[in-house]
Parts: C-alpha cells; structure tokens; sequence
C-alpha cells in the first residue's frame, strides 16, 4: 500500500516538474498514434462514408470485414508489420523495423477499420427520408451526400475519438515492432510495461495518469461537439 | 396540350417490387390552381407526390412538367421549380432559422429578409435559434412548410400539411397556403385526408383508390353532385377499407 502512495506522490512530482524523459515518452506517443491516427482519418472517413451511402450487393461482405477488422489483436497486427518490414520480409529493404515509421504502420492498421465502420455506422444511421427531402429542396448529388455526412458528423467525430482511444492505449504493436528502445520507440504503454517489470512504479504511475489523461481529453472534447448539436 | 397544363400525366405506372401502387390513364394539374388529392391509406397519393417531383422514375408512362417529358433524372433547374413538404418532415441538425434558409444556402443566396418573413408567419420568430431537431411535431411541419415556401416554387407538393397541427394551426397554414397561391399563383397540389380540408381550401379535387385516380372534377361538383358512386360514398365518410 505504501509502495502506491509514494509512487503516486513520486508521479505527480514528475509531472509537475515536466521531466524531461517523461516528456520525450509523451510527445513520442502523441507523435505516432497522431500520424497514425490522421493517416487512417484520410482513408478511413470517407471510404466509410462511401459504404455506408452505397447499397452495393457487396457492402456485407465488406462490413463483416470491417467488423472483423476493429476487433484485431493489436499484437498481431504487430506479428504482422513485423513480417512485413523484417530484413528478410517484401519491405524489408525500408528498414522501417523498430523505428517510429514501423510503429506508425501498426497503428494505421488498427485505426482504420475503427475509423472507417464507424464511420459507415453513423452514415447508415442518418434517416434515409433526409436525402430525399434534400433532394426535393433542390440539392445536386453532391449537395445530398454533403448533408448526410453533415448530419452524421458526431457520428464521425465520435469513430476517429474511438480510434484514437484505441491506438493510444494499445501495446502489443508497438512493442513488437518498436522495441521499446529508449530515446527512440519508447513510448506511454511500452515505457509502463518495462517500469513496472524493474519496479520504477512512480514513473509507470505518473505514465498510467497521462495515459487516462489523454483518453479523458479527447473524451471531454467530443461530449463537448456533441453537446453543441 | 393546353398552355395551362403544369403536368400532363400520360398512362402513368409506378411498381414497388412488382406491386402497382400508381396506374392513373390521364392526369392534368393546371396552373396556378390547388389541386386536392383525397383518398384512403395506401391509395398512393404520397407515391404520386413523389413522381410529380422527380425523386423517383415511373415503371411506364410520362409524365410532361410544362410541355417537356421528364422522369427520375429531371434537369436540376426544372427540380429546383418544384418541392414538396412530406408527410413526415425531416428536418437537419441546426437551428429553425437555417433550416428555414437551407433551400437558399442550396442556391447559392444568402439568406435574407424573407427567412424573417417566414419565421414570423408561421409564428415561430421565438425559435428562431432553436435547435430544429429538438421541435414538436406541429412545430416541424411548419418549419418544413416555410423551408419550402422561402425557395419561391412554381409547384408547391403538400402531403398532409396539417396532419399534427391543432385548429388554430390548422387555420393558420390553409391562409398561408390560399395566400401563396392567390399572391404568387403557385401551382399546388395538396394531398390530404381531411375532406373538408379539401372543400376549403382546393378549385378542384381528385380522388384516388388504388393507385387510380377514380374522379376529379371542381370542388362544388366533387362534392355536391359527384359522378362515381366511390366519390359519393368518400365524400359522405362512408367509404369501406
Ligand atoms: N418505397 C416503397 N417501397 C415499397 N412499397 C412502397 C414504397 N412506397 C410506398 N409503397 C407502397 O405503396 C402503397 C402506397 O403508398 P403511399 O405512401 O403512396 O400511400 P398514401 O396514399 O400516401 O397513404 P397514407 O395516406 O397512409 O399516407 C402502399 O401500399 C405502400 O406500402
Ligand atoms: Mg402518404
């Protein structure tokens, strides 16, 4: 019990005093699961929103995929990038493997079915009776499609906070194809994992707190979209 | 054809999965006058509104809109003459007043004084910044009404305009509706249940029974010496169905 009270006091004076290696850990994180994270948005959002307007014979089997695909183990994701981007693998000669692009790539991967079938969700939830009577207000084809995704937005705010979640707080990835080097691919959920292993409570705790954090960030700031609606 | 003629209905059939819901031989809507639709549920008559505004495409038959055939694919500019108010009206997500705009915002004006106009006519200046999506029933349909009205139709498709309104409310859209095409000489054709409605507001009544246009003849005749026994029996509320 002890252990956690000085850990935390420990925590929050890293915090407070914004160390430095605290700090790298953190930017490190926001940089990749961010790049990740806007990579899957530009793909993800509107191939969504193209399935969820489409009534193509295909769209179910897509949709299982897409399901299939939000549901993926990170960590074998991760088996997977790793694979792919190993010496011996079909992209071996970027020598992306444990570095942040090798992460970046993961983490995409995770994202983009989080992205793109909620997304798809929140299109589909639209009441089909507003298209038409766009339509009847004079609107072009793209005018009609515009005010779906217009009225699906919370919807579509809500799958890209989702994802970030997702990504944020994801290990298996990471540390397959990062290998938690410090000063390198270290980053909040890698860092918590090895400093739990040696001990270091304090630091995995004041990493524990900025990870909620964050996720209670993005959170706020999407109840507050919603709330403007 | 007559120079009056709106649309021309020509053998006109509309099937849903094999099922006719439209089969009218011959149809004209004239201009500048109100057009009552009467008849049961399932008769087709929100089907019809939906042909003579181009959503959809007829099974067989045409449909000419001054003097040019057009179907499901109308030239944007001949759409853009005609809108309806539905049955159901969904309204977006924003408040009264753009919603209310949203049919200019499309055309590419700002919005402007008639918006105001509007939104003191129908009684709602209070809501103006009111989100619409959170609305009464009776407050959507008139929201939708104005959102129609501000565009200027030539061709206003009423389908059941007062369904969710009380008597005052009621009174309130039949004078704006009588003002709109007495002022303007908007062509209208309203569809409802309410035969009085009808008597009140229409020059000239049609009634429709499966997917047929049984009888239309003028408002007086219609109602006081109709030629087929079904418009009788309607018109008396003694209609089996
Ligand atoms: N999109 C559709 N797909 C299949 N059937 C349809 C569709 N739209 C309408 N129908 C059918 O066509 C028939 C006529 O429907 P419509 O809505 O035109 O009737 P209505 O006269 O407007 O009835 P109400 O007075 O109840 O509104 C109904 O049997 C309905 O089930
Ligand atoms: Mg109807």
């Amino acid at each position: 019990m002890d252990e956690i009270f000085s850990g935390l006091a420990h925590a929050i004076q890293l915090l407070v005093s914004a160390d430095p290696a605290l700090m790298e850990i953190v930017i490190l994180s926001l940089q990749v699961s961010g790049i990740a994270l806007a990579l899957s948005a530009i793909a993800g959002v509107p191939i969504g929103a193209a399935l969820g307007l489409s009534r193509l014979r295909a769209r179910g089997l897509i949709t299982a995929l897409l399901y299939t695909g939000m549901g993926l183990p990170p960590v074998v994701v991760g088996l997977f990038v790793y694979l792919m981007l190993s010496r011996s693998g079909p992209f071996g000669s970027l020598a992306w493997l444990f570095t942040p692009n090798a992460m970046i790539v993961a983490q995409t991967i995770i994202a983009f079915p989080l992205v793109a079938g909620l997304t798809m969700a929140a299109v589909q939830g639209v009441d089909p009776a507003l298209r038409v009577q766009v339509r009847s207000l004079g609107a072009t084809r793209a005018q009609e499609i515009w005010a779906v995704l217009r009225e699906a937005r919370v919807g579509v705010i809500a799958a890209i906070v989702a994802a970030f979640g997702g990504v944020i707080s994801e290990v298996g990835a990471v540390m397959l194809v990062g290998g938690n080097i410090e000063g390198k691919t270290r980053v909040l959920t890698t860092a918590i994992v090895l400093n739990t292993r040696t001990g270091d409570f304090a630091l995995a705790l004041a990493l524990g707190i900025i990870l909620l954090t964050l996720a209670f960030i993005a959170n706020v700031a999407m109840l507050q979209l919603q709330g403007k609606e | 054809m007559r120079e009056s003629a709106v649309y021309q209905i020509e053998k006109l059939k509309k099937e849903y999965s094999r099922r006719i819901v439209i089969d009218i031989e011959q149809l004209e809507i004239r201009a500048g006058e109100i057009f009552a639709i009467v008849g049961p549920s399932g008769a087709g008559k929100s089907s019809l509104l939906r042909l003579l505004n181009f959503l959809e495409t007829p099974t067989a038959g045409q449909i000419f809109y001054r003097g040019q055939m057009q179907n499901g694919n109308a030239p944007l500019a001949v759409r853009r003459e005609i809108t309806t108010v539905f049955q159901r009206p969904v309204l977006l997500r924003g408040s009264v007043r753009e919603n209310i705009a949203y049919g200019m915002h499309l055309r590419g004006e700002r919005a402007n004084g008639r918006v105001d106009e509007l939104l003191a006519t129908i009684g709602l200046q209070s809501l103006a910044r009111a989100s619409a999506v959170k609305l009464s029933g009776g407050e959507m349909q008139r929201v939708a009404l104005a959102r129609a009205l501000v565009i200027e139709p030539r061709v206003l498709l009423l389908d059941e305009p007062t369904a969710n309104l009380d008597p005052h409310n009621v009174a309130l859209i039949e004078a704006i509706v009588r003002e709109h095409n007495r002022a303007r000489g908007t062509t209208i054709v309203l569809v409802t249940h309410n035969v009085f409605q009808a008597k009140r507001l229409a020059h000239r009544v049609g009634l429709m029974l499966g997917g047929r246009i049984v009888e239309v003849n003028d408002t007086a005749a219609f109602f006081d010496s109709p030629r087929d026994p079904r418009t009788a029996a309607f018109v008396r509320g003694e209609m089996v169905y």
